[in-house]
């Protein structure tokens, strides 16, 4: 055991300081052209696809650099490393994994580059938790399949210009995990139409889906036809360490200490009201639990041990400090906390009101806790299946 | 970065959770736990097999080796509610370790490693406050050395140690009292876990040589409770392992309605979270325990963290192991009550979940 870093590894973690402290001005300093230019320079450094192998633009980077780049990126609030975000969490590394060559060399650059945002086309009305029966239909005509269906809570949506859709290409089948094909589609196909719908929080991130008639070319099929769920899953699976994300809810917690020291409650101090403090502490020990999971998890990881399903304890924490925290800041300050932006007593520019309306991002999306309480007690404890 | 064991730790481990299972099963440690907690021959055992000087440096017969392998013997223990006190004695290494003269470490430290010396350390005199204020037992000056004062009324292991340190308010500030257990009355004490002996000792008018008294600093006493909180930590890690196996097993097997109960969402979930609350405070102890040698200045807030955790996470998984049992589970002839009585225990000792908790808000800038 040994929190200690290498030399080179200390190394790089100066290396990504130096090049944040030269091209990450002050928020007020940055132009429109800022995020083009910090896009281009850390494409550039290589920092984009990190770990992806270097035949197709990556850095072959190892576990504990892309977790310093992520730490150090997530402490100096930098904005994104590139803005095909699912692009780079699972569908470049599916592509990667069970892509053609040509699919390899059309697709991976531009995510990379920035240049393409894709959108994940799993849930349907019918088919959320239960996500392996789902129904969209695919069906093959000569060289092309003939998609007809609904997908919804598609986030991003409106502005992808790509989407990674499991369809169903056999309907007869012994398993519902059999028969379900993964296409590639550009969302300007004919037939595509996109509708976004308005979540609680006032935004249109994400939106429904119908598909009618849709054209798709045969060499666009990501891996065999029936493979999709195995593509799928070993897709999500490329979700690595939650290290970054741990760092930005450290962030959050010491704007949480920092709101409490200036905030009274009943007359008095809150930080010198034990509930309070005892709370406050306890989302300080679930993150810390966090953390030293996620190294215990990399360290299985480093070593060659494969991650099963230990992830979904993070995310089950994650979730309930998601919900919690929020909820704790708006509590706390009373009226003012339910102010929104532009309220005259609005806490912190309205962010904790507005962000407690944002849970099921996390909570929700990706599987929600019930599901991960399934997989835990399934799958690690191996109770029998529901 | 590793955060993971080595081959030998792990090697360690294996050897003594097959010593629980093989040697020290659950019927001993009930038989154990009915008679005072204690067996010589076992400990004679444990002592060769060099579990009693883990910390101790090799100068002195130990192994010297750091406070994460003794969690990893604690926690390996605990599977088995181990009764014997292999914390209390490390405690009380660790206790000479930090606070003694070269002298009387060359005294002490040769018995505690082998184990032929059976050691405890007794710290605070009141029920739950952990603070120089709750150390009310007094040395004063007498002759060419002590007299002592008061009475220790919560101490781990006395019954079965040899000899005792004892926290007392001296001449020249905090200091612990060795004394031999012949010198002091040891009355034991019923508590709710009688796999964890705890006795009162009475210390009035006890004369005691001026090399038997150790001074210790508020930072020494400070370390010794946080080293009690990581080791009664690692305890509930073990234990909590274990009653979570117990109540799996139980709940793959026990059929009703038709199906195994551990396909009701109401058990499997229930499980789940017993999983989550324990592999978190799993990581938070083992950060805990390496901060303990290698990150001093970062123990206290680690230890509190992993504390805090557990205290409240193992008396929870304690009753739900009992609960999702159902009436078997309330048996004196099943385990799982075992397991809940020590969380019952480990709850208060060394702090409560309040007091860690608060130590993090203070710690953390509030
Ligand atoms: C903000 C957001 C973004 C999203 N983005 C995307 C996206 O980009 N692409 C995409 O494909 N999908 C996306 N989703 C959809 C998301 O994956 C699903 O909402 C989620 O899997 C749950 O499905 P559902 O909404 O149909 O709820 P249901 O599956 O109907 O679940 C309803 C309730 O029943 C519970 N439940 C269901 N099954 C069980 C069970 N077996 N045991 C116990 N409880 C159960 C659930 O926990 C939940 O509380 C997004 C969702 C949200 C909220």
């Amino acid at each position: 055991m040994d929190f200690d870093y290498t030399a080179e590894e200390n190394a790089f973690r100066e290396e990504v300081r130096k090049f944040i402290s030269e091209n990450l001005p002050p928020k007020k300093e940055r132009d429109k052209n800022f995020l083009n230019t910090w896009l281009e320079k850390v494409r550039a450094k290589g920092w984009v696809g990190f770990s992806w192998p270097k035949e197709f633009g990556g850095s072959a980077g190892g576990l504990i650099e892309q977790t310093i780049l992520r730490e150090e990126m997530a402490l100096a609030k930098a904005p994104p490393l590139g803005t095909s975000m699912m692009g780079l969490a699972w569908v470049g590394p599916g592509i990667m994994e069970y892509g053609t060559e040509e699919q390899k060399r059309k697709f991976i650059p531009d995510i990379l580059d920035s240049k393409v945002t894709w959108c994940t086309g799993y849930s349907e009305p019918n088919h959320g938790s239960d996500l392996a029966a789902i129904q969209c239909k695919a069906e093959l005509h000569g060289d092309n399949y003939v998609v007809n269906g609904q997908k919804i809570w598609t986030t991003g949506a409106p502005w992808s210009q790509w989407i990674i859709l499991l369809t169903r290409t056999q309907f007869d089948v012994e398993s519902k995990h059999d028969g379900i094909t993964c296409l590639l589609v550009p969302m300007d196909a004919p037939g595509v139409e996109v509708r976004p719908i308005e979540n609680m929080a006032g935004d249109k991130h994400f939106a429904e889906i119908f598909f009618t008639d849709v054209q798709v070319p045969v060499e666009n099929r990501l891996g065999a036809e029936g493979d999709g769920w195995k593509v799928t899953v070993s897709a999500l699976a490329n979700e690595r360490s939650s290290i970054g994300e741990v760092t930005q809810m450290f962030a959050k917690l010491e704007n949480l200490k920092e709101l409490v020291k200036v905030t009274y409650k009943q007359g008095k101090p809150a930080q010198e009201d034990p509930s309070v403090r005892r709370k406050v502490a306890q989302f300080e020990m679930k993150i810390a639990a966090m953390k030293y999971n996620g190294l215990r998890y990399l360290t299985k990881q480093i070593k060659g041990e494969p991650l099963t399903s230990e992830t979904s304890v993070n995310k089950l924490h994650r979730a309930s400090l998601e919900i919690e925290m929020d909820d704790f800041a708006v509590e706390l300050t009373g009226q003012a906390g339910l102010q929104l932006r532009g309220g005259d007593a609005a806490v912190d520019g309205g962010s904790w009101s507005k962000s407690a309306l944002n849970w099921p991002n996390v909570v929700i999306g990706g599987g929600t806790p019930n599901i991960q309480r399934n997989i835990i007690a399934e799958r690690l404890l191996g109770m029998p299946k529901d | 970065m590793n955060f993971g064991f080595t081959e030998e730790q792990n090697l360690l481990r294996d050897q003594v959770e097959r010593f629980m299972q093989d040697t020290c099963p659950m019927p001993r440690v009930r038989e154990l736990s009915n008679t005072g907690g204690f067996d010589e021959a076992l400990w004679k055992q444990i002592g060769e097999l060099g579990w009693l000087g883990l910390l101790i440096p090799e100068a002195y017969g130990g192994l010297g080796l750091k406070w994460i392998d003794q969690v990893v013997v604690l926690e390996a223990a605990a599977t088995g509610l181990c009764p014997l006190p292999i914390a209390s004695h490390a405690l009380a290494s660790t206790a000479i370790l930090a606070c003694a003269s070269d002298a009387q470490k060359s005294r002490w430290l040769p018995a505690m490693a082998s184990g032929e010396a059976v050691c405890t350390l007794g710290l605070y005199d009141d029920a739950n406050w952990i603070d120089p204020s709750a150390i009310t037992a007094s040395a004063k000056a007498s002759g060419e050395g002590y007299v002592l004062g008061g009475t220790k009324p919560f101490v781990n292991d006395a019954s079965n140690a040899d000899y005792l340190l004892l926290a007392v308010h001296g001449p020249e500030g905090l200091a612990l009292a060795a004394v031999g257990k012949e010198e002091v009355r040891i009355t034991p004490q019923p508590t709710m876990d009688s796999t964890k002996p705890m006795a009162s000792v009475d210390l009035e008018g006890v004369h005691i040589s001026a090399d038997s008294l150790v001074p210790m600093t508020q930072e020494q006493l400070s370390y010794l409770t946080d080293c009690g909180a990581l080791a009664v930590t690692a305890e509930m890690v073990g234990a909590g392992e274990a009653i979570l196996n117990l109540t799996s097993d139980y709940a793959k097997q026990r059929i009703q309605f038709g199906k195994p109960i551990g396909q009701y969402q109401g058990v499997k979930h229930r499980l789940a979270d017993m999983y989550v609350d324990l592999e978190s405070y799993r990581s938070l102890c083992y950060f805990a325990g390496w901060c303990a040698d290698d990150d001093p200045q970062e123990l206290a807030r680690a230890v509190s963290l992993a504390k805090g955790y557990a205290s409240d996470a193992f008396n929870q998984i304690g009753i739900d192991g009992v609960g999702l049992h159902g009436a078997i589970g309330f048996t004196a002839e099943y385990d799982a009550q075992l397991f809940l009585k020590r969380s019952k225990w480990a709850r208060p000792m060394f702090g409560d979940s309040d007091f860690h908790l608060n130590r993090v808000a203070s710690l953390g800038g509030l």
